[in-house]
């Protein structure tokens, strides 16, 4: 029998509890719930998520009290003072749109601001390439890299008649995760040899050779996280002659670029090999670590095909698996990107401050190696130097990992990956000593 | 078509190589040669025809964002006041994947209020999200997780965009009776009899307040009612909540359904979206809320939504949580955008007023009273496509073929004009 709709609410929820206990229901008297089923609350059967791998470990750092601490986790940019940092063109833009007389905060279209894809696709591919010129891409703003991927591989699932992807052995974990979701299968090729901490160059052609027609083959453009291990340009051809025989589709993921050599033409290299050797691909962009703008989740998904009629039935389809997601991408940070990229002042500004970014995180790479030489370190790991971007593969083992935080206060993740732009000049040593001493006797 | 369960997907997958098998290599028109046109955006169809229309007395009824009396975009005081104080002075590190927790805790407490014992409890899971979509996308893939063959019942109409989030999400859906043409109301008595009839375990979509693209909303009886009937038949209660404070000028009235739910004992889900009450449309910020059984449940739940949204985005963006985080933040600011949102609801409310009195004096016939009886952004108008059209070819006035009008879109400048077109078209 329904309450009388004219009770006041303690009332009504007395009635509620008493009818739960004269039920005699499983469900403790204490609490009300929303029953489905006798005594069941609807959510009882979730399990507790293991945490995140890798914000897990800024986690655990936080909590340590230790002042020797040393987080090696995250991939974020730090200064030498160990500060995260907002780019001097990426202040005077945000002032400059926040200020703007005729600036206001109404929805983007579903393919986000006009202008930052355009000179997104220009930054990846190069302004006088011929896929632009010809009108074959087709480009929509994302939700940085992860969000670029997942549209991508939704587009995919959805249109695309080979459902499968192929990721580097290993790569960033959430790859693993992003692509399923989107209705991909996963299978592996390998690529990083433990033996040199270098490219399994023969592995990987093998698998790429033996990979069925049409498989879509996911590429770090540059930076290879959590390795730092790229192809050589030679290498690069290789691959991309064995991916165009065997008509498999190249999606690139492209978080690091300008950002790993310094160079943002040289870091676009593989990409633009692909492009201009007149293949379809996908690519992801991140501008999370080169322009700083990780929170504001800024990235550009582009898709290459074969003429200007496919790319506009593409791009409208790119739109149908963005609209019930998230509608539209937010502005703000788009906003920034595309003032950075369209003044030519803001541009240089922003490349010399790139290179700067770079330059601390190779001069960290040389201290490192310098202090594992000087303090006698047994073995060949002139790797580091070899590997390139914001990460080092170290090829300690989970127990010397657990090793370097339980004893030294040094936070990685488990696979032995530390994240270079967590380093300073001053801790080079402290952390080479750990490095000995977990490679010895952990 | 989309991807399925695994069998199901295997099923597919094979269905798909037989359609494709043309396809299933390169062809000179390449790997994306047989992608289809995706159909247009009825919404961005008017707003297009409306750019192409060179006459300077043209109106547009569109799309739903805030318009002033000068038909402009607002942005509003708190909100720039807010970016001042944001901008420059902060780092734009990665937010935890649930977001700014001091933005979710502020916004659970605006839905619910402040002294709501869920909150009290401390057994709502939150996440930041991206605005309404992003919230129902979120819950959508929870649900479809986690209430396996669970059906979603939505209103008739709704939100279109609603239909895109469930499908792509997989999760089946049904319809209820809402709208009633005959009196442009609520059809209560079809609502009641569809979700008597509704299977139990089953996901009712409501909308908190100002429908759309109605504007019809239940009386507090009749929210009553429902929540009654929905703790009998155990029917989830998940409320898309897009216009609070919008709708009466009011956030504590236009959260009323979401509260006499509460006050029944419904652990209930909610999306919230600053879009529209902060103008905060680009920003994409919004939170979706799960009340749940105890602390430990609402752990395992937050856990798991965090999880689907690792993998779609990784992070929500930070601007906007900052923002309302600091509008949210303190008392004062936030009685200035108490006010300011309710200098919108009441232009809105003003316009309706003067549409209606207009109408009724153009000598109209028609019944014209839902024009204020609806509420929110939206009005129905209840006139048929071909009417719409005519009132786009020979009027210079669009909106969508529904006959949904965005009231933001009206001015003191154009109702006049607005009235003696729809009575002209109608007549």
């Amino acid at each position: 029998m329904a309450p009388h709709s004219q009770d006041s609410s303690s009332a009504r929820r007395l009635k509620v509890l008493s009818g739960h206990v004269a039920r005699g229901s499983e469900s403790s008297p204490a609490i009300e719930r929303q029953n489905t089923s006798a005594g069941q609350s609807v959510w009882s059967q979730v399990p507790q998520a293991p945490p995140d791998a890798i914000l897990g470990v800024t986690e655990a750092f936080k909590a340590d009290k230790s002042p020797k601490k040393l987080n090696l986790g995250v991939g974020a940019y730090r200064t030498e003072e160990g500060k995260p940092v907002v780019l001097d063109v990426v202040k005077e833009a945000e002032q400059r749109i926040v200020n703007s007389p005729t600036g206001d905060k109404e929805y983007l279209g579903i393919g986000g601001l006009p202008e930052f894809c355009r000179l997104s696709a220009q930054l990846a591919y190069g302004e006088c390439s011929k896929v632009l010129q010809e009108g074959r891409v087709a480009v929509v703003q994302s939700l940085s890299g992860t969000g670029s991927l997942r549209v991508g591989g939704e587009f995919l699932a959805a249109h695309y008649p080979h459902k499968i992807i192929y990721l580097p052995t290993p790569t960033w974990a959430n790859h693993n995760k992003i692509f399923p979701n989107a209705g991909l299968e996963v299978r592996k090729y390998r690529y990083y040899l433990p033996r040199t901490r270098l490219l399994d160059y023969e592995g990987m052609m093998e698998d790429l050779k033996s990979a069925p027609q049409g498989a879509v083959v996911l590429l770090h453009a540059c930076a290879h996280n959590p390795t730092g291990v790229d192809p050589s340009p030679q290498q690069w051809e290789g691959i991309r002659s064995i991916i165009q025989q065997r008509q498999l589709l190249p999606f690139f993921d492209s978080a690091y670029q300008g950002f790993a050599s310094g160079s943002l033409e040289r870091d676009a290299t593989a990409v633009r090999m692909f492009a201009d050797a007149g293949m379809e691909l996908l690519l992801s962009q991140s501008y999370a670590k080169n322009m700083g703008l990780y929170g504001e989740r800024v990235g550009a998904l582009s898709v290459v095909t074969t003429d200007p009629k496919t790319t506009k039935k593409v791009e409208s389809q790119l739109k149908q698996v963005i609209r019930p997601m998230y509608s539209n991408p937010p502005r703000h940070g788009a906003a920034i990107v595309a003032m950075i990229l369209g003044n030519p002042k803001l541009y240089e500004h922003w490349k010399v401050e790139l290179k700067g970014m770079a330059d601390r995180i190779i001069t960290m790479r040389e201290k490192l190696h310098q202090a594992l030489v000087d303090q006698g370190a047994p073995g060949d790991w002139s790797f580091i130097l070899k590997q390139i971007g914001m990460f080092s593969f170290t090829g300690l083992t989970k127990e010397q990992v657990t090793n370097m935080t339980n004893k030294w206060h040094i936070y990685m993740t488990f696979d032995g990956r530390i994240s270079m732009a967590g380093l300073s000049a001053s801790c080079c040593s402290y952390l080479a000593e750990a490095m000995i001493d977990s490679y010895k006797n952990a | 078509m989309r991807h399925a369960a695994p069998a199901a997907r295997q099923l597919q997958h094979t269905c798909q190589q037989f359609r494709t098998i043309c396809s299933s290599s390169v062809s000179a028109s390449g790997w994306f040669g047989n992608v289809e046109q995706a159909p247009k955006d009825p919404i961005l169809g008017v707003t297009e025809a409306y750019l192409a229309d060179d006459n300077p007395e043209k109106i547009n009824l569109g799309v739903g964002a805030y318009r002033d009396d000068l038909s402009k975009p607002v942005v509003l005081n708190v909100v720039r006041a807010a970016e001042e104080k944001v901008m420059g002075k902060l780092f734009m590190e990665y937010l935890p994947i649930g977001g700014l927790k001091s933005f979710t805790e502020k916004s659970v407490k605006l839905a619910y209020g402040d002294s709501a014992q869920c909150i009290q409890d401390a057994r709502v899971a939150a996440v930041q999200s991206l605005s309404g979509t992003g919230s129902c996308r979120l819950f959508a893939e929870f649900m479809h997780r986690y209430m396996p063959g669970a059906a979603v019942y939505i209103p008739k109409p709704t939100w279109a965009n609603h239909h895109n989030i469930f499908r792509d999400a997989q999760v089946e859906q049904k319809g209820f009776r809402y709208y009633k043409p005959d009196t442009r109301g609520l059809d209560f008595e079809g609502l009641m009899d569809d979700l008597q009839a509704a299977d139990e375990g089953s996901v009712v979509l409501l909308h908190a307040c100002a429908h759309n693209p109605t504007g019809v909303d239940p009386t507090p009886e009749q929210w009553q009612q429902l929540s009654k009937l929905m703790l009998k038949k155990h029917l989830y209660p998940f409320f898309d909540m897009a216009y609070q404070g919008f709708a009466s000028g009011d956030c504590d009235r236009d959260g009323q359904a979401i509260r006499i739910f509460l006050d029944d004992g419904h652990n209930l889900g909610c999306s919230q979206s600053y879009a529209k009450n902060m103008g905060l449309y680009g920003q994409r910020i919004g939170c979706l809320s799960l009340v749940c059984a105890d602390k430990a449940e609402a752990s395992a739940v937050e856990s798991q939504i965090k999880a689907i949204a690792r993998a779609m985005y990784s992070n929500p963006p930070v601007h906007g949580a900052l923002l309302v985080d600091n509008i949210l933040g303190t008392p004062e600011i936030k009685q200035q955008w108490y006010d300011e949102v309710k200098g919108m609801a009441e232009r809105i409310i003003d316009m309706r007023t003067l549409l209606q009195q207009n109408l009724e004096k153009s000598g109209s016939s028609l019944p014209w009273k839902h024009v204020t009886e609806q509420i929110g952004m939206f009005c129905f108008s209840g006139i048929s496509p071909e009417q719409v059209d005519l009132l786009a070819k020979e009027h210079s006035i669009y909106m969508t073929r529904n006959g949904r009008i965005s009231m933001a879109g009206v001015t003191s400048r154009n109702v006049d004009r607005l009235a003696a077109a729809l009575h002209k078209v109608t007549s």
